[in-house]
């Protein structure tokens, strides 16, 4: 077996991820959220990182749980005050955390740019606002447009539904999200899923990331 | 003012929205009051609904019982999805948008101006959140705009220039009131439709911008055509 890409633990799926690093992280709310992975992060005392997501968690428990452990120092995210939501905005309103905030399309297009191998794109999405005021702006076809900057992580923490040990993985429903994107954009790729499956059980047409963009699989209860 | 109520229900506002709606649109439906044109849509049109988290064809909230977490909305929260509905990436379904194949988007807004000006994102206070809504203003073929003609505090929502920070620029084709249907032209606002019962007059002082009749005006709420 040459290629099994299947961890046993939360802690070897994370093992590299240090103090500093760019972190993608899946989700829309919960739904697509890791939250084994995030809770087993917000274990390891790590500081200074930087995390890319569409939202900035909710209640306590997974992306919550890892801003309240202090290893966040700046949030990149489209939507971060939502109802239910409390450790971003004291960490935010106590000058505890920085805040990018990008629109929510800009955010997965410069992360699909970095998966890609596109430096930066020019879009009209927030030209005309204060998100663009700082950026570099060219008329294109009669209108404004702005350059916005590939997006890359260290790690991505993503999650999937099914995978197998090459790390074909596939989503459910609209936990998809941001997973296959930022599967592409990251140095390392660790995906939890609810179900590991023997090589071949996929079939081919139904698989969302193909395993070339996952380096680990880990499976979660829930 | 008692005028700015004109004791219309939201249903009533959103209703209006939807008659508006053609068979075979692509939709999106912004969070909020937006989000009642759903339920609105004549039964014999096709209308598929999008929303940004990566569904094509949202078919309502969620049965009670039957929740499924994995599959929300952009408001978060569960719904149905109907057949012929698909799945896709967030990137993918910004994409859609940012590549003009939706035909229209409804959003809720602070202010619109004679221009088409949308501020809908940010009131300058506490903790600013933009989620999609500067991709739909720019992206979807045609945006709406669903909302109460006054802010609740009484201020003016239709006004000469955006005082709010901005979503986009000149890009609202048509705003849906709890006093009438207007459309942007400039240096004015076209008068539509007024609801029964409300006097011209009454919306001009309800309203930042002159305000211009072309052509006729509906009676709301309008009979099914």
């Amino acid at each position: 077996m040459a290629i099994n890409k299947i961890v046993g633990s939360a802690e070897e799926a994370l093992a590299g991820l240090t103090d500093g690093a760019t972190v993608l992280v899946s989700g829309f709310g919960e739904a697509g959220s890791p939250s084994t992975l995030l809770e087993a992060a917000a274990t390891m005392g790590l500081r200074g990182l930087t995390v890319v997501s569409n939202n900035a968690g909710f209640g306590d428990k997974g992306l919550a749980a890892l801003l309240a452990s202090g290893a966040v120092d700046k949030m990149v995210c489209s939507y971060p005050k939502t109802i239910g939501s409390h450790v971003f905005p004291e960490l935010y309103r106590a000058g505890k955390i920085q805040l990018e905030l990008v629109p929510q399309g800009t955010l997965s297009e410069r992360i699909r740019a970095a998966g890609a191998g596109v430096a930066a794109f020019y879009t009209r999405t927030g030209s005309d606002t204060p998100l663009g005021d700082s950026k570099e702006h060219r008329q294109i076809d009669g209108e404004d447009h702005i350059l916005e900057y590939a997006l890359a992580g260290d790690f991505a923490l993503i999650r999937g539904a099914v995978a197998d040990r090459w790390g074909n993985a596939t989503y459910s429903k609209s936990a998809r999200n941001y997973g296959p994107t930022m599967a592409a954009a990251a140095k390392v790729t660790v995906i939890e899923v609810t179900k590991v499956v023997p090589l071949g059980s996929i079939d081919p047409e139904a698989v969302v990331t193909p395993g070339i963009l996952v380096d680990r699989v880990l499976e979660v209860t829930q | 003012m008692t005028e700015s109520r004109a004791g219309l229900s939201s249903d009533e506002m959103a209703r209006e929205v939807a008659l508006d709606l053609r068979d075979g649109q692509y939709v999106n439906l912004g969070i909020g009051l937006p989000q009642l044109v759903a339920d609105h849509i004549p039964l014999e049109r096709e209308v598929v609904l999008h929303s940004e988290n990566g569904v094509l064809g949202v078919g309502g909230k969620a049965e009670p019982g039957f929740e499924d977490w994995d599959l929300v909305d952009a408001g978060k929260k569960p719904v149905k999805l109907v057949k012929g509905g698909s799945y896709m990436s967030h990137a993918d379904s910004f994409g859609l948008i940012r590549g003009k194949h939706l035909d229209v988007c409804v959003m809720g807004a602070f202010q619109v101006s004679a221009t088409g000006d949308l501020a809908n994102w940010w009131t300058g206070e506490d903790i600013p959140g933009v989620g999609g809504a500067m991709d739909l203003a720019k992206g979807a073929r045609s945006v709406s705009v669903l909302m109460r003609h006054v802010a609740n505090d009484g201020a003016l929502k239709i006004v000469d220039a955006c005082t709010y920070p901005l979503t986009g620029r000149s890009v609202v084709r048509r705003i849906y009131t709890n006093l009438g249907i207007f459309e942007p032209a400039g240096d004015s606002v076209i008068v539509r439709g007024l609801w029964k019962g409300i006097e011209l007059a009454q919306v001009q002082e309800l309203t930042g911008v002159p305000l211009s009749v072309r052509g006729d005006i509906d009676l709301l709420p309008r009979p099914l055509t």
